[in-house]
C-alpha cells in the first residue's frame, strides 16, 4: 500500500510543481523584491561611503570637523560632474526638508573652489551645514539598511537623538489615510450586505427559471469590464450627467444648483458599491439555496411572523454566506485602486492611489514599498481569516 | 458520465492545429510589435500634440524614414526617472517643461547635445546666438513659449465676468468650481500675484517659508472648489462641459478650443505665467543616433515656427518670430493669440525654472500632502 | 400558512411588495449604468448625456461617427491586437498550469493542501497596485519590463487562480478510483486524463479559461507598470481616456466590451448547464 501512496503524492505533487513554480517566480519573487526595498536603500551609501565613514566617529550634536566637511564637499563635487548628486540630495531631502537645495547649491558653488576652510566655505554658503540636523539627515539618508520607510509610512518619524516621536501635524497623512481605507472599505461592505441580502434572498427562492434570470442580471456586471462600469458611472454622476439632468428635470435642484457627485468621496463609495456588490450576492445566494424554504414555513405554522421566522430561523443559517460575502468585499475594498483613481476625485482617494503616487510620481519606492508591505500584510490577515472560516477551496467563481 | 466520454475531446488533429495557429498569430504578432523601429518621442497629447505631429514628428518621418511612436504624458520628470533608474529606458525623446529640462541635464537623466550641434539659424547665425536668452540648456534646445492663464466660458457667466486673477480667487464674486493643474507650478505663482505681490517680487517672496506659507493660505481660500485637472486636454473640456466656471489652462488648447471647436471661452490674460518647453533625449536610450537626428530636426527654426501655425504657440528663436503668420487650417492671424503678443503682456510673470529645479522636489510634496488633507 | 392570521397575510404582503420593490431598485443599480453607455455611444453630439433630438428618437440625434472614429483609429486597433495577443497566451499559460495543479490538488495524496491551495489563490486576492508594484521593480531586474512577454507572464498569473478555481470545482466529488481503473486496464497517465478526466473537467477548464481571458481583457494597472506604448491594451487605451478627456468614443468602446462581457457570460452559463444536467454530476 505504502508503494502506490507514495507514487499518487509524486505524481500529485509533480502536477502542481509547474504552477507553484510559476507563481514563486512571478508573483511571490516580485513581492518579495518589494519587502526588499521597504528596508534596503544602498543608494546614498555607495554614493558617500567616505563621508558616512568619518560620520560614524561624530557624535551627531556638535559641528563635524573640517576633515568631514573635506570629504563631504569633495564627494559632492565628484558626484556633481558625474551627473548623479541630484538623486542623493533627493534622498537626503526627504529626512530633512530642504536639503535638496542646499546640497545642489553647496556642490554648485564648491565646483572650481580649493578654499582654504571647506567647512568656512560651506557654512558661508548655507548655514544649515552649522546643524547637526543637516549631517544627521546625511547619516540617516546613508543607513544602507532601514526602518524609516515605515516610520514614514506610520506618521513616525526619529528626533535628533534617535527616539520614535510622531510625525509634525502637516505631513501627518499615511495613518488617516489608512484609516479613511478602512472606513470605507467597512462602509461598503455593510452598504453592499443591506443591498445584496434581500437580492440573494428572492434570487435563491424564485422558481428555477426566474432564478436563472435574475442571476444572470448580478452575473453581467461581475463579467463586464470595470473600466466599462467606471465610466458609465461618470457619464452618470458627472455635473451635467444623467442622474444631475433628472434631477433638474423633476425639479429636485435647480440649475445651479448640481449636485457633485463624482470625483469625490461620494464617486468613489457609489461605484465601488456597484462594483463589488455582485461578490457579495454571489456567495449569499449559495449559502441561501441551501436553506429550505420549510424552516420558515414551519415556524409560521407554529404562529410566528415572518419577521421572528427571519431573526430567529433564517438569518442565523444564511450567516456563513454574511460571512463569506463580507469578507470578500472587505478584502476587495482595502486594495481598490482603480475606481477611486477615475472617480475620485482628492476627496476619495485611497491608501492604494497614495502607493501608485509613490510609485510614479515621487518616486519614493521605499515608501511605496512599505505602504505596500503594511497593506499587503492586511489584506493577508483578512485573507487567512477568510480561508479559516469559508474555505478557500469553497470559493466559486458562478 | 462515462456516456458522455468523448463529448469534450476535440480530435487530436484539430487540436494541433488550434494550437500551432494560436503559436504562430501569437509569436507573428508579438515580434511585430518588438521589432517596430522608430524612436518614441513624449509630447502632451491633446491639440498640442496633434500640433507637433504636423509640424515637426510627420516632416521628421518623410525627410529620415524614421518612424515616430508618439506618447503622452503629463510631464516631470518621474517616468524618466524610473527608466532611468531600473535601466530599461524605452522613451527617446521627451518634450519637458524648461524647469524639468534644466533639473533632468543637472541630474543626468537627460543626454548632453552641444548647443552648436544645433542648427543655426536661416541667415548663419548660430543656435547659441538665435535662442532667446536662458532658453537651451547642455541638453538641448527651447521649442515654443506657452502661457498657463485662466479661461471661462462665457455661458457660465451671464452677467458680469471675471477679468483680473484676482477675480480666480474670489468666489464670493464669481461663484462656481475652478479648474487648476494638480502640481504647485503656476498655482503658487498665480495665488501669490492674487494676494497682491507684484510680478517682480513672486520669487523673492516665496523663496521665504512665510511666503510659501502665504501661496498656501491664499489656494486654502478657494481649495474646496478646485477641481484638479492633470492633462492639458481637460481644462477646454471640463469648460465645455462646465464642469468648472472657469480654469486655469495652457493658452494653446484654449485657442484651439476657440477657433476650432468654436467654444465661447474667453482668456484672461492678467496674471498669466510664461513658460517654454525643451526637447531633450532620455539618458541611455539605445536608440541615441536616431534620437539626436530628431533633435536636430526638431530644433530647426522652421521645425519651431511650424508648431505655431496649429496652435498659439511662438518660437523660442529669435529667427523664428518673423515666421509667426496665419494659422494654417483657419487662416487665423496667430499674433494677437500668442502669450508674448503686447497687449497680452500687462500683467505676465516669467516662470523661472532655476528657482523650480531648487524647490520642486520639497514644495511637490508639500503640495501632495496639503491635497491629500 | 393556512394557520397564519389574516393580519400576517397583509404584512407579509406588504412585505413582499417592499422586498420585491427594494430587489428592483438594487437590479436596476446594478445594470443600469452599463445599459445607459450603450445608447449615449451612438450619440451625434459630443457629449455624455441624452440631448433633446436623442429623447424625440431623431434619427440625426443619432450616429456612428464614434465607433467610425474606434474602427479607423490606428491606436484603438493596435490596442485591440496586443489585447488579444497578451490575453490569448496569457490565457494558454493560466490554463495549462492551471489545470495541471488542479488535477494535483484534487488527488487526496497531495501534501500541504490547504497551504499550497491558498498560495496558488493569492494572485487572485493580492491588491492589484502590490503586485504590479513587486513585478515592476522585479520583472526590470529581469529586462522583462516594458516587453510583451511581461505583460503576458503577468496576466497569467492573475488568470491561475480561475483556472485552479473553476477546474477544482468540477473535479468535487471527482471518484479518483476511475484513474486507477483506466491505468489498470492499461492505460498510460496521459491516455487516462485525456479519456477520463478531461472530458469530465473540460466545462471547468473553458470557464477558467474564459475567467482568465476576460481577467486579462479588463487589467489595467500591471499594464499600467510593465506596459510600454508597444504594450498598449484596451483598457490602457480607456484608461488615458478617462483619465484626461472622455471623447464618446470610450463609451462606443465601452459597448463593445459589454457585447464581449455577454458573449463570455453567456458561453459560461451555457458550460455551467450542460456540466449539471450530466448525469452524476449534480452541479
Amino acid at each position: 500500500m505504502a508503494r502506490p501512496l507514495r507514487g499518487a503524492r509524486l505524481r500529485a505533487v509533480a502536477l502542481t510543481l509547474p504552477l507553484v513554480a510559476f507563481v514563486a517566480v512571478t508573483f511571490i519573487a516580485p513581492l518579495g523584491s518589494m519587502l526588499v526595498r521597504s528596508f534596503y536603500e544602498p543608494h546614498v551609501a555607495d554614493a558617500l561611503p567616505r563621508t558616512l565613514a568619518a560620520l560614524r566617529a561624530w557624535d551627531g550634536s556638535s559641528v563635524p570637523s573640517e576633515d568631514t566637511f573635506r570629504i563631504l564637499a569633495t564627494e559632492l563635487r565628484w558626484l556633481d560632474e558625474q551627473r548623479k548628486l541630484g538623486a542623493v540630495a533627493t534622498r537626503v531631502n526627504r529626512l530633512e526638508s530642504g536639503m535638496r537645495s542646499t546640497i545642489m547649491d553647496t556642490a554648485d558653488a564648491l565646483s572650481s573652489a580649493e578654499p582654504g576652510s571647506w567647512r568656512e566655505a560651506m557654512i558661508a554658503r548655507d548655514p544649515i551645514w552649522e546643524e547637526p540636523s543637516a549631517w544627521l539627515a546625511v547619516r540617516r539618508a546613508g543607513e544602507r539598511y532601514t526602518m524609516r520607510h515605515y516610520l514614514n509610512a506610520l506618521d513616525l518619524d526619529r528626533d535628533p537623538s534617535g527616539n520614535i516621536v510622531a510625525q509634525s501635524p502637516d505631513r501627518r497623512i499615511y495613518l488617516p489615510l489608512l484609516l479613511r481605507t478602512l472606513g470605507v472599505s467597512l462602509a461598503i461592505t455593510i452598504i453592499c450586505l443591506i443591498l445584496g441580502y434581500p437580492v440573494a434572498y428572492l434570487i435563491a427562492n424564485a422558481s428555477p427559471a426566474r432564478s436563472n434570470l435574475l442571476l444572470l442580471l448580478v452575473l453581467v456586471p461581475f463579467w463586464t469590464s470595470l473600466l466599462v462600469r467606471t465610466t458609465s458611472w461618470i457619464v452618470l454622476l458627472q455635473n451635467q450627467g444623467v442622474v444631475n439632468d433628472l434631477l433638474v428635470a423633476a425639479g429636485v435642484i435647480g440649475e445651479d444648483g448640481r449636485l457633485a457627485l463624482v470625483y469625490n468621496m461620494v464617486g468613489t463609495l457609489v461605484a465601488m458599491t456597484q462594483v463589488l456588490l455582485p461578490f457579495m450576492i454571489l456567495p449569499l445566494y449559495a449559502v441561501m439555496r441551501s436553506i429550505s424554504p420549510t424552516y420558515l414555513r414551519a415556524a409560521s405554522s407554529l404562529g410566528a411572523t415572518f419577521r421572528q421566522g427571519f431573526v430567529r430561523v433564517y438569518w442565523p443559517q444564511s450567516l456563513p454566506g454574511v460571512a463569506a460575502g463580507s469578507l470578500l468585499v472587505f478584502i476587495l475594498s482595502i486594495g481598490y485602486y482603480i475606481t477611486p483613481a477615475l472617480v475620485g476625485g482628492r476627496t476619495g482617494q485611497l491608501i492604494s492611489n497614495m502607493i501608485a503616487y509613490h510609485m510614479q510620481e515621487s518616486l519614493n519606492w521605499g515608501l511605496a514599498a512599505a505602504l505596500g508591505v503594511i497593506l499587503l500584510v492586511t489584506v493577508m490577515s483578512l485573507y487567512l481569516v477568510y480561508n479559516r472560516l469559508v474555505g478557500i477551496e469553497r470559493m466559486r467563481l458562478s | 458520465m462515462m456516456g458522455n466520454r468523448g463529448e469534450w475531446t476535440v480530435p487530436p488533429r484539430r487540436q494541433k492545429n488550434i494550437f500551432s495557429a494560436l503559436l504562430v498569430t501569437t509569436l507573428g504578432v508579438w515580434s511585430a510589435g518588438c521589432g517596430t523601429e522608430g524612436i518614441t518621442v513624449v509630447s502632451w497629447g491633446g491639440s498640442y500634440e496633434a500640433a507637433a505631429r504636423k509640424a515637426i514628428f510627420e516632416p521628421f518621418t518623410a525627410e529620415t524614414g524614421i518612424e515616430v511612436h508618439v506618447e503622452s504624458f503629463n510631464g516631470g520628470l518621474a517616468q524618466i526617472r524610473a527608466q532611468v533608474e531600473t535601466g530599461n529606458v524605452h522613451w527617446d525623446v521627451v518634450d519637458l517643461e524648461f524647469g524639468d529640462a534644466v533639473k533632468g541635464c543637472d541630474e543626468g537623466l537627460l543626454e548632453v547635445i552641444d548647443i552648436d550641434e544645433l542648427p543655426p539659424a536661416p541667415d548663419g547665425t548660430p543656435a547659441r546666438d538665435d535662442y532667446f536668452e536662458g532658453t537651451y540648456t547642455d541638453c538641448g534646445g527651447g521649442l515654443v513659449y506657452y502661457s498657463t492663464a485662466y479661461a471661462y466660458n462665457r455661458e457660465s457667466f451671464p452677467g458680469e465676468r471675471p477679468s483680473t486673477l484676482e477675480d480666480f480667487f474670489d468666489l464670493a464674486k464669481f461663484p462656481g468650481r475652478r479648474g487648476m493643474r494638480r502640481v504647485p507650478l503656476v498655482n503658487l505663482e498665480m495665488a501669490l500675484m492674487a494676494d497682491g505681490v507684484p510680478t517682480e517680487e513672486v520669487y523673492a517672496v516665496l523663496d521665504t517659508p512665510d511666503g510659501v506659507d502665504r501661496a498656501f493660505r491664499k489656494l486654502d481660500t478657494i481649495k474646496s472648489e478646485v477641481v484638479w485637472w492633470e492633462a492639458g486636454a481637460q481644462p477646454p473640456q471640463m469648460l465645455a462641459d462646465q464642469e468648472v466656471a472657469m480654469s486655469t489652462a495652457y493658452n494653446g488648447r484654449i485657442f484651439n478650443a476657440q477657433i476650432l471647436e468654436g467654444q465661447p471661452f474667453t482668456i484672461v490674460w492678467d496674471g498669466q505665467v510664461l513658460d517654454y518647453g525643451q526637447t531633450a533625449i532620455v539618458a541611455g536610450t539605445p536608440r541615441l543616433e536616431a534620437a539626436r537626428q530628431f533633435l536636430i530636426f526638431a530644433s530647426r527654426v522652421d521645425s519651431i515656427a511650424a508648431i505655431g501655425r496649429y496652435i498659439a504657440y511662438s518660437p523660442t528663436r529669435r529667427s523664428g518670430m518673423s515666421l509667426i503668420g496665419t494659422h494654417a487650417e483657419t487662416g487665423v492671424d496667430m499674433r494677437p493669440h500668442m502669450p508674448s503678443a503686447p497687449e497680452n503682456l500687462t500683467r505676465a510673470l516669467r516662470n523661472d525654472p532655476v528657482w523650480w529645479t531648487n524647490h520642486a522636489e520639497e514644495l511637490t510634496e508639500r503640495f501632495s500632502a496639503w491635497l491629500a488633507r | 400558512m393556512r394557520h397564519a392570521t389574516a393580519s400576517f397575510e397583509f404584512s407579509e404582503r406588504v412585505g413582499r411588495a417592499v422586498h420585491l420593490a427594494v430587489c428592483g431598485a438594487v437590479l436596476v443599480f446594478l445594470v443600469a449604468p452599463m445599459l445607459v453607455v450603450i445608447p449615449l455611444s451612438f450619440n451625434a453630439e459630443p457629449y455624455f448625456t441624452f440631448t433633446e433630438g436623442m429623447l424625440r428618437l431623431d434619427s440625426d440625434a443619432y450616429s456612428l461617427r464614434w465607433y467610425r472614429g474606434v474602427v479607423e483609429g490606428a491606436e484603438w486597433r493596435l490596442a485591440l491586437v496586443n489585447s488579444i495577443v497578451i490575453g490569448v497566451a496569457a490565457t494558454a499559460i493560466a490554463t495549462t498550469l492551471g489545470v495541471l495543479a488542479a488535477l494535483g490538488l484534487a488527488n487526496p495524496a497531495m501534501p500541504g493542501r490547504g497551504f499550497v491551495t491558498s498560495l496558488l489563490i493569492s494572485p487572485m486576492v493580492t491588491p492589484i497596485i502590490i503586485s504590479a508594484a513587486g513585478m515592476f521593480f522585479f520583472y526590470s531586474k529581469l529586462g522583462i519590463a516594458q516587453t510583451h512577454l511581461g505583460v503576458i507572464l503577468a496576466h497569467a498569473v492573475f488568470g491561475t487562480p480561475f483556472v485552479v478555481i473553476s477546474v477544482t470545482a468540477t473535479l468535487v466529488g471527482f471518484d479518483q478510483n476511475l484513474v486507477k481503473a483506466g491505468a489498470s486496464l492499461g492505460g498510460g497517465p496521459f491516455l487516462v486524463f485525456r479519456r477520463i478526466q478531461l472530458p469530465l473537467i473540460a466545462p471547468g477548464v473553458i470557464s477558467g479559461a474564459l475567467f482568465a481571458f476576460a481577467a486579462s481583457f479588463d487589467e489595467v494597472v500591471a499594464v499600467l507598470f510593465l506596459g510600454g506604448l508597444q504594450q498598449r491594451t484596451v483598457p490602457r487605451q480607456m484608461w488615458t481616456g478617462i483619465r484626461e478627456e472622455i471623447s464618446p468614443e470610450i463609451l462606443a468602446v465601452a459597448t463593445f466590451l459589454v457585447m464581449l462581457a455577454l458573449i463570455l457570460l453567456g458561453t459560461v452559463e451555457w458550460l455551467r448547464g450542460r456540466a449539471s444536467t450530466k448525469p452524476g454530476n449534480a452541479d
